[in-house]
């Protein structure tokens, strides 16, 4: 046998060092990728300059010329492109959020039904869990969307809860705030039941630090934040007007309105991903040994202290990461809202104005930056949430 | 790794099954002679302009504008084929050459016809914008339609024309704009937009797709101009020219009184200069559009005059019974105008 | 002397035991837990009796129009009657044999694989997935000696079943290339794979189909034209090998290191010491999580609905559109949703029996 010492580069081609062969690796694949995406660019800007289809983003700044049926900013036929796409990303977020919102607290229900010791309770729990994930999104928003919520009635007949709030195929209405007279004097208390509350939850904490004395922060903060403004309200009148919905012509005006294409996305969304959210915080619960449960009593603590203090911190953090990337499956699924009308970024962006203006490379593009600038936002925000209940370790 | 190999050729060779390269880079004509048929886009469902039978049969007044060009450049109307495309697809599937003539039901404007690479050929249809109503609403015309909730094709010019057309009148309304047209179709019969806005011609097909289409009506009001017609690439003025001239070759057939079922007889024993120029009996008219000198004779043999096309299509000889309107000859108090063949 | 004789146990109290103590164990242990039981109970008075009310007792299950459904009930015969679009689309009906060939050759040639104990298991799987895509792509597209069905005509469960299978199968070795590289020493491979999976990982599927459907002709140059169907698949597989790339890697970190080191110092090279001894362990790991992989994205091919496919759900939603058959919604989608369950449900059981099998003590 060779003794590799000693003859140090016999068959020394450069290629036999690893080092050497990494960077021509590393060089020949940045080339590849490199040539693949200039072989891509040079195509698509032959193809546009040969067929004379215009390029560039400059109408983001012309004018729309159509209607939008849900905004959560001031919209009209005129604005630009460029204020169609903040609408549809608005109507995107709110998609999400509300849908986070939801499927959270459903998840987190189902999740801890799933480990009753009630039988029938877990058993209902594991057949929401097993139904709603095995059946795709897009099916559960056509089922409630085409299915339940067009068998509403029509406005004229509308469902009515003591002539303010309505409710038909064209959507839930509801009565609408504007300020009145007692606007900032609410807005004033409200600010001040805040402060209050922080003052208070702080306070507890030293307390508790120092008597090892619980005070319930919580009722006394809701209630902090109820009686002032109330007290407010009562000395400086009424904050708000309520703008009633009336059935005038075809339909209701005033109040706000909650289009059915909303209601079906955020439902059949927040349903679907409640059922993994729900398995996340089975696993996430289970995850945590008994023995802690057992110390934890021994220790004397009260069931909702043991809950509380002992088991939720420990499963959150084996609950946090998947549960980030269901909601970052929920953001991307809101996507689907195309298909019902609801108009969210894909469907008024993507959709209308890549239509209307024929320029499919810059809409998608845009698009596809805002689902991976959310993404990497939530990505983000969990990571760093996640850090700060990581285990210290002493 | 020779299996790596094996299994990376193979994936290529796979690609190139389904990856299709016309090998001339010339004319669209030549591609299109080459590969042995018209591509065609067309509407994904919509009776009497593009529409399947039970048997997967395409029908309609754009399939057979197909049909024509096919008739005239390979003689044989069945020499063509067609993909369905969605209102979102239709221009860049043209643009990247998926398709050699987009025929579906697209309106002519400005910024089609110069923004986005393409030429539109002529006007097969003239159309309008209209409204679609349940008689239920009681509503007589569009000026009564203030604070309606209105359903929508998105993407459509159809969709900037409400707009403008409520703005202009000071009306308000809720608009409810679905990708599909049958999706819009489906939103009105449930109620939820009370009126259905749309190209006229559409609202009588899709009228007929209501359950009870005698409950619905089209209100008298046309809000626009939407001149609906065939579109190629720009930059290929022969290939621009055979479709164009397919189109004008129906219209005159008509004007002259040449129809599918006297075609062939009157090639042969017309004496009316005009008649024998279109059919190819006088002169070589055909040759400078690259096509056979009896172009025309197999177009009109095999789909029809302009009147033949429209009646069995959209008009009388239909369910849609559209009456002739702006789409009438330009002698007979319409629109439809076709140069001479000379 | 008298030995002292135990008497015989007591039984349990009646009340622990039997119908009767699993019922007070299970249901009513406590206050909370009755109101519980009771709140359960109710809910499923009020959702099943209906339910078996509509979609059995008062259903119509024969007939051939709409007009022989009884109101009420559930209208199986529109299901019935729309069964063979629902499963092939629009494929010629004199050649649909060929589509059910194909499945029955994928079965019964994939059967073997899950016999315990076929020798020569690894060649055998190698040929059936070198021979069979061909096999398939044959009878299902035509070619020599078949007639050739277009792209545009494939639909149902079919192109669902299409769709998922080609998607996934394309996705594996790009996924596990995916997941080496961003295991690599190498920064800038790293860099790029990394890219890669996340920028794939980041967006809905519905723009990358779109993406695929309008923008992809534009990338590639003139006259060069990817039929619809190709186009969907590689936007599918693209966006699903960033998926599996994570699954993946989530396997090669449970090697220990101990392994890359054995096969280091065995002078095994990169690729040998992946392919025999590193990839072989974590891709086993990995087999339910490819298998949920796979599960999502069964469900997301109901999305090619966007850009125009016919497959499973777009042919049911677009019967019921059908004027003959308008006003069954709701058959449909129950229907479409029973054949999505019955799939998934039935793999994610699959999977969960393969991780039980599977857990051979490389876990946590």
């Amino acid at each position: 046998m060779q003794n590799p010492a000693s003859e140090p580069s016999r068959r020394g081609s450069m290629m036999t060092d690893p080092k050497v062969r990494a960077w021509v690796f590393q060089i020949l694949a940045i080339g590849a990728v490199l040539g693949i995406g200039w072989y891509l660019f040079h195509n698509t800007q032959a193809n546009l300059a040969q067929r004379g289809i215009t390029s560039g983003f400059a109408f983001l700044n012309n004018p729309a010329g159509f209607g939008i049926l849900q905004s959560l900013i001031d919209y009209t036929e005129g604005d630009t492109y460029g204020r169609v796409f903040v609408v549809g990303l608005l109507n995107t977020l709110l998609v999400s959020v509300l849908g986070i919102f939801i499927a959270t607290i459903v998840g987190f229900v189902v999740g801890v039904a799933r480990l009753s010791p009630n039988w029938l309770i877990s058993r209902l729990a594991a057949l929401y869990i097993e139904i709603f994930r095995n059946i795709p999104p897009l099916l559960q928003i056509f089922f409630w969307y085409f299915a339940v919520l067009r068998a509403m009635p029509p406005p004229r007949d509308s469902h009515a809860l003591g002539e303010t709030v309505f409710l038909n195929i064209r959507g839930l209405y509801l009565p609408s705030p504007t300020p009145a007279e007692g606007f900032w004097a609410f807005i004033v208390a409200l600010v001040i039941a805040i402060a209050g509350c922080v003052a208070l939850a702080r306070w507890a904490r030293v307390r508790h630090e120092n008597t090892g004395r619980y005070f319930p922060v919580l009722w006394a903060s809701l209630g902090i934040l109820v009686v002032v403004p109330a007290l407010f309200a009562l000395v400086a009148g009424s904050p708000f007007h309520w703008s009633v919905p009336e059935l005038t012509g075809f339909n209701f005006r005033g109040g706000w309105v909650v289009i059915p294409e909303l209601v079906a996305i955020t439902l059949a969304l927040s349903i679907y991903t409640a059922a993994f959210i729900a398995e996340i915080v089975r696993a996430g619960i289970q995850a945590v040994s008994h023995g802690q449960t057992e110390a934890a009593r021994s220790l004397g603590l009260r069931p909702g202290h043991i809950l509380r203090l002992v088991i939720i911190p420990q499963a959150l953090r084996v609950i946090i990461p998947p549960l980030t990337s269901q909601y970052l499956n929920l953001v991307k699924n809101s996507s689907l809202a195309a298909a019902i009308g609801y108009p969210d970024l894909v469907s008024v962006f993507a959709g209308t104005v890549l239509n209307q203006t024929g320029q499919a490379i810059e809409t998608i593009a845009i698009t596809m930056s805002v689902y991976l600038a959310i993404s990497l936002s939530i990505s983000l925000l969990m990571n760093w949430y996640n850090k700060r209940i990581a285990l210290v370790e002493r | 790794m020779k299996t790596v190999k094996t299994t990376l050729a193979s994936v290529a060779a796979l690609a190139a099954l389904g990856l299709s390269v016309p090998a001339s880079a010339g004319t669209t004509l030549d591609a299109v002679v080459k590969k042995g048929y018209v591509q065609c886009g067309v509407s994904d469902g919509l009776p009497g302009f593009s529409y399947t039978d039970q048997k997967g049969t395409f029908l309609g007044i754009d399939v057979d504008v197909c049909r024509a060009v096919a008739a005239a450049v390979f003689g044989d109307a069945a020499k063509v084929r067609f993909t369905p495309l969605t209102a979102k697809e239709r221009f860049t599937a043209l643009q990247s050459g998926e398709v050699d003539i987009l025929s579906r039901n697209t309106t002519w404007t400005s910024t089609r016809d110069a923004g986005l690479g393409l030429s539109f050929t002529g006007v097969t249809y003239y159309d309008g914008q209209g409204f679609l109503v349940s008689t239920k609403l009681g509503v007589k015309s569009a000026k009564e339609l203030d604070g309606a909730a209105v359903c929508i094709q998105a993407g459509t010019t159809t969709e900037l024309n409400l707009s403008d057309y409520f703005r202009s009148n000071n009306l308000k309304y809720t608009p409810i704009t679905y990708d599909r047209s049958d999706e819009t179709v489906k939103a009105l019969e449930a109620g939820r937009c009370d009126v259905l806005t749309s190209d006229q011609s559409q609202l009588y097909a899709q009228r007929i797709k209501l359950a009870n289409p005698d409950g619905y009506i089209v209100l008298p009001e046309v809000i626009s101009k939407e001149p609906l017609g065939p579109v190629v690439r720009r930059g290929d003025d022969e290939w621009f020219a055979i479709v164009r001239w397919a189109l004008f070759a129906q219209i005159n057939a008509e004007e002259l009184g040449v129809t599918s079922a006297n075609v062939e007889q009157l090639a042969k024993s017309s004496t009316n200069p005009d008649v024998r120029r279109l059919l190819g009996a006088e002169g070589e008219y055909g040759k400078d559009l690259r096509l056979p000198k009896d172009w025309a004779v197999k177009i009109v043999k095999q789909v029809g005059n302009y009147g033949e096309m429209f009646e069995r299509n959209v008009g009388q000889g239909s369910e849609l019974k559209i009456e002739r309107g702006l789409n009438a000859l330009w002698n007979k108090g319409g629109l439809q105008y076709a140069p001479p063949v000379r | 002397m008298s030995t002292h004789v135990f008497k015989p146990d007591l039984p349990p109290p009646t009340l622990s035991v039997g119908v009767v103590g699993w019922l007070r164990a299970n249901l009513f242990s406590n206050w909370f837990n009755t109101l519980l039981t009771a709140l359960a109970l109710y809910l499923i008075w009020v959702t099943v009796p209906p339910l078996i009310q509509w979609a059995f007792l008062d259903a119509t299950w024969s007939g051939s129009t709409r007009s022989d459904c009884a109101p009420g009930g559930a209208c199986w015969v529109f299901i019935q009657n729309r069964f063979a679009q629902f499963m092939y689309g629009f494929y010629p009906q004199g050649l649909r044999w060929r589509v059910d060939l194909t499945v029955i050759l994928a079965v019964a040639g994939a059967a073997p694989l899950f016999v315990k104990a076929m020798p020569r298991k690894l060649v055998y799987g190698l040929a059936y997935l070198l021979v069979y895509p061909w096999l398939a792509f044959w009878l299902l597209h035509g070619g020599p000696g078949l007639e050739v069905v277009p792209t545009s005509q494939w639909g149902g469960l079919m192109l669902t079943l299409v769709i998922a299978v080609v998607g996934i199968a394309g996705a594996m070795p790009l996924g596990v290339l995916l997941a080496l590289g961003r295991r690599s020493d190498m920064p800038a491979i790293r860099v790029i794979c990394v890219t890669f999976i996340e920028f794939w990982r980041g967006v809905p599927l519905i723009t990358v189909l779109f993406m695929s459907s309008v923008m992809l002709p534009l990338f590639l140059p003139e006259q060069i034209t990817i039929d619809k169907l190709l186009r969907a698949l590689i936007a599918v597989i693209l966006f699903e090998a960033a998926y599996i790339a994570e699954v993946v890697r989530g396997g090669l970190q449970a090697i220990p290191k101990g392994q890359y080191e054995a096969a280091g110092a065995l002078g095994l090279g990169y690729w040998r010491m992946m392919g025999l001894v590193i990839l072989p362990q974590a891709l086993k790991l990995v087999i339910p999580g490819i298998v949920n992989t796979f599960i999502a994205l069964f469900k997301d091919t109901s999305l090619v609905i966007i850009i125009g496919l016919f497959d499973l759900f777009n042919s049911i939603h677009q019967a019921t559109v059908d004027p003959a058959w308008l006003g069954f919604a709701i058959e449909g989608y129950v229907f479409a949703a029973l054949v999505y369950w019955i799939f998934c449900f039935g793999m994610s059981r699959y999977s969960m029996r393969l991780e039980r099998r599977l857990h051979t003590g490389h876990k946590r």
